[in-house]
């Protein structure tokens, strides 16, 4: 029998999981949260389209819908609570066809329905909005609370409050199979038991496999897989607003967008698997991304290309978000199925299922939640009176480690150091874009490696990339 | 008579060369300079090449210092060369020409120091 | 603000090159800014031998190449800051540059020579599908992690791209004990030089597989393997001819590209061709006084030919500073490139100012055999001298001299090019 007994155990440290890890935090209760990999954010919520959906696109009375809209709400007054990067920079729907104009009003009616702001704008206006839209478009549907977010930036700034608010966080840590106890489970995982009155899945594509452990009522998830280009920071401003397709005579449609760090993100395609762990990316879907994306943007400088990747959606057979208490698993909460809009939906689906479990266990809030968390020191940002100041306070600050990004070797430093610090080199690049500029750290991946050895004790040759067997190094010479 | 096709590596020109070789006379041509006959017939003789890697270096801010073989060694002879630089360190402070390994792998030659390296600061 | 005669941004080959020159031409108040904690640049890593043949008359190994300019650096006094690393320059060349030692400092240059040199091109500007595994290294980043740190990166390796530094990395990992099973490049040439196919490949019969690439990247933490395919004439993969390779590392060796964000900034005016900035005989960008040399200004084949015209951007930089009649504006000829012809640098010539000579720099689009390299002054052929083999590896060369636009003052035009011979 395992020798503690958690309140709750949420199975995934992904920003879903750590949504509700940071909700619990805020009551009385004992809370767990375990993670297969190294660290936070490292499936589906590390590669997304990093977009805040106003929140139009779902069927009205939907939990999509109504999450999303309430997570937009949300989510300008967390990124000043967390300080995380979110910039509501409005959405644009294009539409290419006349023909095609009942679906932009369809659209738009749909927008009104969910309480979202939407306007329907003439193809001029449009380009005179963005001049850089084609001459196809006759129309959009804009919709001015449309986002972009730090999808890294958001997990991690809700799991290190989490975190400091008492969350215990248990890293290398695989759920194998769940087990019914008296008045709870017990997670058998590769670290051994852990047992729990209450268990929270949120478990991304793999959470079919975690509900169906208790359940008798299966879900079945879908990987669908999504492809993406990043452009370099010199394409960032191409466009200013989301620009995504209304499904037509192109097919679904992918979206042009720039991100908060100033780059161009186009993407992502949509193929499905079986394979939850197949994240690579294919020359059809990426060619596919060049083809689909010009259809909206014009002159897309394709060459300024500095990386593709690729990314997981966990599409339920039930195409909604399946949340709450499963009815034959007391004591047992689904947060599964989160696909789009689940990035947006994030900040409101960990209240609701944190407000469900405290009810379930009767728990109270906390007299000392913290609710606030500082955020990464960002040098490049700052004035040169500040920059020069931080430098004077930890000449760490005035060692530039990653030169495309402009990253010291203080705030590197600082990523490993603070609550629920990186142990790898993508733990390192999600908390400070280390390596994430255009020469994607061919220079700075050496003294990167070096700074981590360093300050955590791990020898270079374990250093890895991500989760382990990703070790960047065969031997020492 | 046996004809033989190199690009020479004397220089990055890399001459396209054609080499004739009759009993003990070796004729050279498609060369634009003396070292490129020089190449051939060494080539076609007895190649040898310079080695240059780098060994563990002590007491220095740096891991290793870059080394070479003084001149060329026969190339059968590279990775037993490679085996004796493998294992070799240096103790800084190391000056560029300093002898790392004398007589490399019986070839006669010195792997020495390409590179000054100084004390630990 | 400190103010300086010449701030030279990179202590590489190109950045200590000009320095010098400058400070022999009579300029003493100059600063070079070096961002690494060493001086020497790329060649610190570049254990090989094969340079200073033309500068030295003797093969060099990098560093020993490297050394002789620091050493020359240091003897002549010319100050240098390290750990220096330049944020922003401003048209009007203020440099904002930080460091751990100094902080945040702004200085002012009357001069600037750009010698940031280039970096390597990443796996996601070649839109390699597949995973992204550890264990894919651009060439370069395992040449520092081997030569430098002591790690070697991989056991089983796969090399994309000819490019000089992966045919030199293909030897030094066999060397260490690593298996290099191929080297495939997409072009149906190598981009590396003719001399390194043969002492790094064919030395320890390493297969070079040309007209092919990667297709695919295997391996969801630590790379375990590649697919290669062949491609066809438009370079796109040709279904059916995969051949799959086990392999823990892959390292890409497919192009350099010129650091020119801070150029840009300045705004310099940019050649689409070199990725560096257009630049006249004196190698003085359109920015008056900003200069640029080596592999911001075009990537080289040879150091020995970045530290001449290093030298010769350091001369006219400090030309420009002593001397105020050189910095009137004079009627450029624009030196145009065609016909087989990638690019040319400079890009433009001061007839009438111009030095006795001018070495005009250019690298061909195709490996050509027996054809002519031609020069035209205003459709008038000047020049034609026959090559035998001329690949876009290698970076050519046709001087003007000075005497020869005598005849044409009004000249509006100069075209180098390639024809049958």
């Amino acid at each position: 029998m395992a020798d503690i007994r958690y309140d709750a155990v949420i199975i995934g440290g992904g920003v879903i999981g750590c949504a509700i890890a940071r909700e619990l935090s805020r009551y009385a209760m004992s809370v767990c949260l375990v993670e297969k990999t190294e660290d936070v954010c490292s499936g589906t919520s590390k590669a997304n389209s990093a977009i805040v959906h106003a929140g139009y696109d779902a069927k009205p009375g939907s939990k999509k819908a109504k999450l999303n809209v309430k997570g937009n709400a949300m989510m300008g007054d967390l990124a000043r609570d967390l300080e995380f990067e979110f910039k509501r920079n409005g959405s644009l729907v294009l539409c290419f066809a006349d023909e095609d104009m009942p679906k932009l009003g369809e659209l738009y009616q749909r927008g009104l329905k969910n309480g979202v702001d939407v306007k329907i704008l003439s193809g001029d206006e449009v380009r005179r909005m963005e001049p850089n839209i084609t001459n196809e478009v006759v129309a959009a549907l804009w919709a001015p609370t449309g986002g972009i977010v730090c999808p890294f930036g958001l997990t991690i700034a809700l799991a290190e409050n989490a975190c400091d608010n008492g969350v215990e966080f248990r890293f290398h840590t695989e759920v194998k199979n769940i087990e019914k106890a008296e008045d709870g489970y017990v997670l058998k995982t590769n670290q051994g038991d852990i047992a729990a009155k209450t268990v929270i899945n949120a478990a991304g594509v793999y959470s079919d496999v975690i509900h169906n452990m208790v359940s008798e009522t299966k879900l079945h998830i879908t990987p669908r897989k999504g492809d993406y280009c990043l452009l370099d920071k010199e394409a960032g401003t191409h466009v200013s607003a989301t620009v995504f397709q209304l499904p037509g005579k192109y097919g679904k449609g992918i979206l042009v967008s720039p991100t908060v760090h100033g780059n161009l993100l186009l993407g992502p395609t949509a193929v499905d698997l079986n394979d939850k762990e197949n994240t690579a990316t294919t020359a059809a879907e990426l060619a596919d991304v060049v083809k689909k994306s010009a259809v909206s943007v014009k002159d897309i400088p394709y060459r300024l290309t500095i990386t593709s990747f690729s990314g997981l959606r966990a599409h339920e057979d039930g195409d909604d978000f399946v949340l709450g208490e499963v009815s034959d698993a007391p004591g047992f909460f689904d947060a599964a199925g989160i696909e789009s809009p689940g990035l947006s939906s994030a900040p409101a689906i960990g209240v609701e299922i944190a407000e469900a479990v405290a009810a379930k266990l009767g728990a109270s809030k906390k007299g000392n939640f913290i609710a606030t968390r500082k955020g990464f020191v960002k040098l490049a940002e700052k004035s040169f009176e500040e920059r020069a100041a931080k430098i004077k306070e930890n000449p760490l600050y005035g060692v530039i480690v990653c030169r495309c990004m402009e990253i010291s070797e203080g705030e590197i430093v600082d990523a490993i150091n603070r609550t629920l610090g990186a142990k790898s080199l993508d733990g390192i690049k999600r908390r400070v874009h280390q390596g994430m500029g255009r020469c994607q750290a061919g220079f700075c991946t050496s003294k990167t490696m070096e700074i981590l050895s360093r300050e955590t004790g791990i020898p270079m040759e374990k250093i890895c990339k991500n989760s382990d067997g990703s070790e960047m190094l065969s031997h020492k010479m | 008579m046996e004809v033989k096709n190199l690009t020479c590596i004397g220089c990055p020109m890399g001459c396209s060369l054609t080499v004739t070789i009759e009993c003990d006379n070796i004729g050279v041509e498609g060369n634009t300079c003396p070292r490129g006959a020089d190449y051939a017939k060494k080539e076609v003789t007895n190649p040898t090449r310079i080695v240059t890697s780098s060994v563990r270096v002590i007491g220095a801010d740096i891991a290793r210092v870059s080394v070479k073989t003084a001149s060329d060694i026969p190339k059968g002879k590279i990775f037993a060369c490679m085996e004796e630089i493998c294992k070799a360190e240096m103790q800084a402070p190391v000056a560029i020409g300093d002898v790392v390994i004398e007589n490399c792998a019986g070839t006669g030659v010195n792997v020495i120091a390409t590179k000054n390296v100084s004390l630990k600061k | 603000m400190k103010q300086y005669d010449i701030v030279v941004i990179g202590g590489g080959p190109a950045g200590l090159a000009a320095a010098i020159s400058a400070k022999k031409a009579g300029v003493t108040n100059l600063l070079i800014l070096e961002r690494d904690s060493t001086l020497g640049g790329i060649l610190n890593q570049c254990i090989h031998n094969g340079f200073g043949l033309h500068t030295f008359k003797e093969e060099l190994t990098g560093p020993e190449y490297a050394s002789r300019f620091i050493a020359e650096a240091k003897e002549m006094e010319i100050p240098y800051q390290l750990g220096a690393m330049v944020l922003s320059v401003s048209p009007e060349k203020v440099i904002t540059y930080m460091s751990k030692a100094e902080g945040l400092v702004q200085i002012s240059a009357k001069a600037i020579i750009l010698a940031m040199g280039c970096r390597e091109r990443p796996r996601g500007a070649l839109n390699i599908p597949g995973f992204r595994p550890a264990g894919i290294y651009s060439a370069g980043t395992a040449q520092r992690l081997m030569n430098i740190e002591g790690y070697s990166v991989g056991k089983e390796v796969v090399i994309l791209g000819s490019g000089d530094i992966g045919l030199i990395m293909a030897r030094r990992m066999t060397l260490e004990g690593a298996k290099v099973k191929v080297v495939a490049e997409l072009m149906p040439y190598s981009g590396g030089l003719k001399r390194n196919i043969v002492q790094c490949l064919n030395d320890f019969d390493i297969p070079l597989l040309l007209s092919h690439t990667v297709v695919g990247i295997d391996g969801k933490d630590r790379l375990t393997g590649v697919t290669i395919a062949k491609v066809d004439a438009n370079r796109q993969p040709i279904p059916g001819t995969e051949i799959h390779y086990d392999c823990d590392t892959l390292l890409l060796s497919c192009g350099l590209i010129p650091e020119n964000e801070l150029t840009k900034e300045i705004g310099v005016g940019m050649n689409r061709v070199t990725s560096g900035p257009n630049v006249d005989d004196r190698l003085q960008t359109d920015v008056p006084g900003v200069f640029a040399c080596g592999n911001v200004l075009h990537v080289h084949d040879l150091v020995d030919y970045v530290s001449s015209e290093a030298a010769l951007a350091g001369a006219n930089a400090a030309k420009y500073v002593l001397d105020e009649s050189e910095k009137a504006n004079a009627h450029k000829v624009v030196i145009k490139a065609e016909n087989g012809v990638r690019y040319t640098v400079p890009q433009t010539i001061d007839i009438a100012n111009m030095s006795d000579s001018v070495t005009v720099r250019f690298r061909v689009g195709d490996i050509y055999q027996n054809r002519a390299v031609c020069v035209y002054y205003d459709g008038k052929k000047i020049s034609s001298r026959k090559k035998r083999v001329l690949a876009p590896g290698e970076m050519e060369q046709v001087i003007l001299k000075k005497n020869s636009f005598a005849d044409c003052p009004e000249l509006s035009e100069i075209v180098i090019c390639t024809e049958e011979a």
